[in-house]
């Protein structure tokens, strides 16, 4: 008899318990709730990690089951983030300026409501003219469905001509990379609509929204966690089926797929774009909580942060990603925070704000060199997972597949 | 009788190399096709150049009842269209079982939408049973395909080409590296196979291709030497040129 969904994969079950339990327990901990033991800042951070572990979730579908290296995801986030970003700064300027000028005598036409915005906004960039960018700015609906379009995009144009020229491996790699520096580049000249390298700023503040920020952030955290635990259940759904059992074999041997009858571009694209598109929903949800986005969080450095996360929690398991990408980045936030004393080694003094970076590397050298299969792996010790013995092979010719001790049972 | 596949004055060229000249090569449906020759001959460019993977600078191959041109197709629509390829080393999906790589070659639409909503039907799993059985893997379906012998993957290869059911079987070098019981198995199953459609074996060792016993075409030098029954072939004088040495 065919078992449920839930059934077959257990481990997405265990997942969405402990999300559930973890962000109900933060919730009550929180000073929105009037418990206080966890501080608003704080409530934040852990939203914005729940927002890293899903664009995670979206690496993993890339490169832990397909195999393709992409080193670029971070545009997606970033985009994602830009998109949600004008409209709450747009709202949030307009509601400023409607209120200042409420005491003028002459009510404001519309029109010079909105000339006011644009000089609020674009001041900063010497302008006061919108681009036509801003187009949808007062638009909450069209402006959250450009979350989902403007990344699914770009990654289907770019992946289109990336994956029809049969680009792969490194070389695949460093196109992503000059993507992203690319938007990186071109967000940062003035003329580009978005501020140049000022960005977005102020979005923590929700336009018509009295509530405080404490409040706002577990509204946040409950958002980000629903995001991710929905993220995950869809990304385990793709990758358990059939089409699991293609894209895995794209990633292990792409050419002997294309010879079974499968078009390998066309199950690139797919996964490709859904996690462009995850990511940047992902990136919709982070940037309220960080307050401010700009070009340099689409620097081609943070698309190489994410693969560390999914290299260290373990690719091609779900939850490998997730623990990542939270154990990384939540243990960089102390690092990179001033909060950990600095260690008097006599003849020199270990900052670690600066020495962090260091450790990161090495430590992701050190997995990917003696234990591949990351922290998710230690699972295996408790569920027994086996492995076959294949004397050090890989799993199949192409850059992307798995080696031997990513293997499991 | 119907021809299947035409392949006629086909040449490619490699930097300078022609590793195909002038070839032309015919097998009609349900017929049992043996290609010999030394390294360097075009055999498995031949194969490339079939299954889309090269496209040849000139010449024909022309498929099916249809008479449709392969040339300007996609691996994968090649593959569709009904022409299955096995390579020489055994290529399988190590990091998957036995029961999911046979799966993945069952004959089903390839769209990635339909892939996406696929849920295994009882005729499905049926039909991957009679398969693993036909290839003697009928206990092995729940195995990593990784752990298999050489010689398990290659009948687990050989039997994921006929769940795509093909109507041209390629197989590059099935008994490469076998043990003798190994060989005789993998013969009958590629005999069996002959009987519904076509089957074209590349094979080094004369002793595998005398018990296959069934018309063989030598290549040299990227075009037909000589063609024929295999004492025929063996008999003639180019032939013992080449594969003896001049």
């Amino acid at each position: 008899m065919r078992q449920s969904f839930f059934a077959r994969n257990p481990s997405v079950v265990i997942f969405l318990c402990c999300l559930a339990a973890f962000t109900l327990v933060v919730s009550l901990l929180s000073e929105g709730a009037g418990t206080g033991f966890i501080s608003t800042s704080f409530i934040k951070t852990l939203g914005k990690t729940l927002c890293l572990c899903l664009i995670a979730v979206a690496m993993d579908l890339v490169w832990g089951y397909t195999g393709i290296l992409s080193l670029g995801h971070f545009a997606f986030f970033g985009l994602g983030g830009y998109m949600i970003g004008m409209w709450l700064m747009y709202e949030r300027t307009r509601d400023i300026v409607v209120s200042s000028m409420a005491n003028a005598q002459i009510p404001p036409t519309e029109q010079e409501v909105v000339d006011a915005i644009g000089t609020q906004i674009f001041g900063v960039v010497g302008s006061s003219e919108f681009p036509l960018v801003w187009a949808f700015a007062d638009s909450l609906v069209l402006q959250l469905a450009m979350v989902v379009l403007i990344p699914g995009l770009l990654a289907l144009v770019f992946g289109w001509l990336a994956f029809r020229s049969r680009v792969t491996g490194v070389y695949l790699s460093i196109l992503t990379q000059a993507m992203t520096l690319a938007l990186s580049l071109y967000l940062f000249q003035n003329d580009s609509g978005l501020r140049g390298n000022n960005g977005l700023s102020g979005l923590q503040n929700l336009p018509g929204v009295e509530a405080s920020q404490a409040v706002v952030s577990i509204w946040f955290l409950w958002a980000s966690a629903v995001a991710l635990g929905l993220g995950y259940m869809l990304a385990a759904w793709v990758v358990s089926g059939k089409f699991g059992s293609v894209i895995r074999g794209i990633r292990d041997d792409e050419a002997r797929v294309r010879f079974l009858g499968y078009s390998v571009e066309g199950y690139k694209l797919f996964i490709f774009v859904l996690s462009a598109i995850i990511a940047g929903i992902a990136g919709a949800l982070y940037y309220p909580q960080a307050g401010i986005i700009n070009p340099a969080e689409v620097a081609p450095i943070a698309s190489i942060y994410l693969a560390v996360w999914v290299a260290i929690g373990g690719r091609g398991r779900l939850y490998g990603a997730v623990i990542g990408a939270a154990f990384v980045s939540l243990v960089s936030t102390w690092f990179t925070g001033g909060q950990v004393p600095s260690l008097d080694i006599g003849f020199y003094r270990i900052d670690w704000v600066e020495w962090w970076q260091v450790i990161l590397g090495l430590s992701f050298v050190i997995v990917t060199l003696f234990a591949p299969k990351g922290i998710g792996g230690l699972f295996d010790l408790i569920t027994d997972r086996v492995r076959p013995d294949r004397h050090g092979a890989d799993y199949g010719p192409d850059k992307g597949s798995f080696q031997e001790a990513e293997g499991r049972e | 009788m119907r021809t299947l596949l035409e392949v006629s004055g086909v040449s490619v060229t490699f930097d300078g190399f022609r590793a195909i000249n002038n070839l032309s090569f015919q097998i009609g449906p349900a017929e049992m096709r043996a290609i010999i020759g030394p390294n360097g001959a075009g055999k498995t460019t031949f194969m490339d150049i079939v299954t889309g993977k090269t496209r040849p600078d000139e010449g024909r191959v022309i498929w099916g009842d249809k008479s449709i041109s392969l040339i300007r197709m996609s691996e994968a629509q090649i593959a569709r269209a009904g022409i299955g390829r096995k390579f020489q080393r055994p290529t399988v999906f190590e990091d998957q079982n036995v029961f999911d790589n046979l799966l993945l070659a069952l004959k089903k639409n390839r769209n990635p939408f339909s892939v996406l909503t696929y849920r295994r039907s009882d005729e499905d799993a049926r039909k991957v049973r009679e398969l693993a059985e036909e290839i003697g893997l009928a206990d092995q379906l729940a195995r990593k395909s990784g752990e298999l012998s050489h010689g398990q993957k290659q009948w687990l290869e050989i039997g994921m080409l006929l769940a795509q059911d093909p109507q041209l079987l390629l197989v590059d070098e099935p008994a490469a590296g076998m043990t003798v019981e190994e060989r005789e198995h993998t013969t009958a199953i590629l005999v069996e196979a002959a009987k519904t459609r076509a089957v074209v074996v590349v094979e080094h060792d004369m002793e595998f291709v005398r018990r296959l016993n069934c018309k063989v075409t030598v290549l040299h030098e990227g075009s037909v030497l000589a063609e024929g029954s295999l004492d025929h072939v063996t008999a003639n004088k180019d032939v013992i040129d080449v594969y003896l040495g001049r």
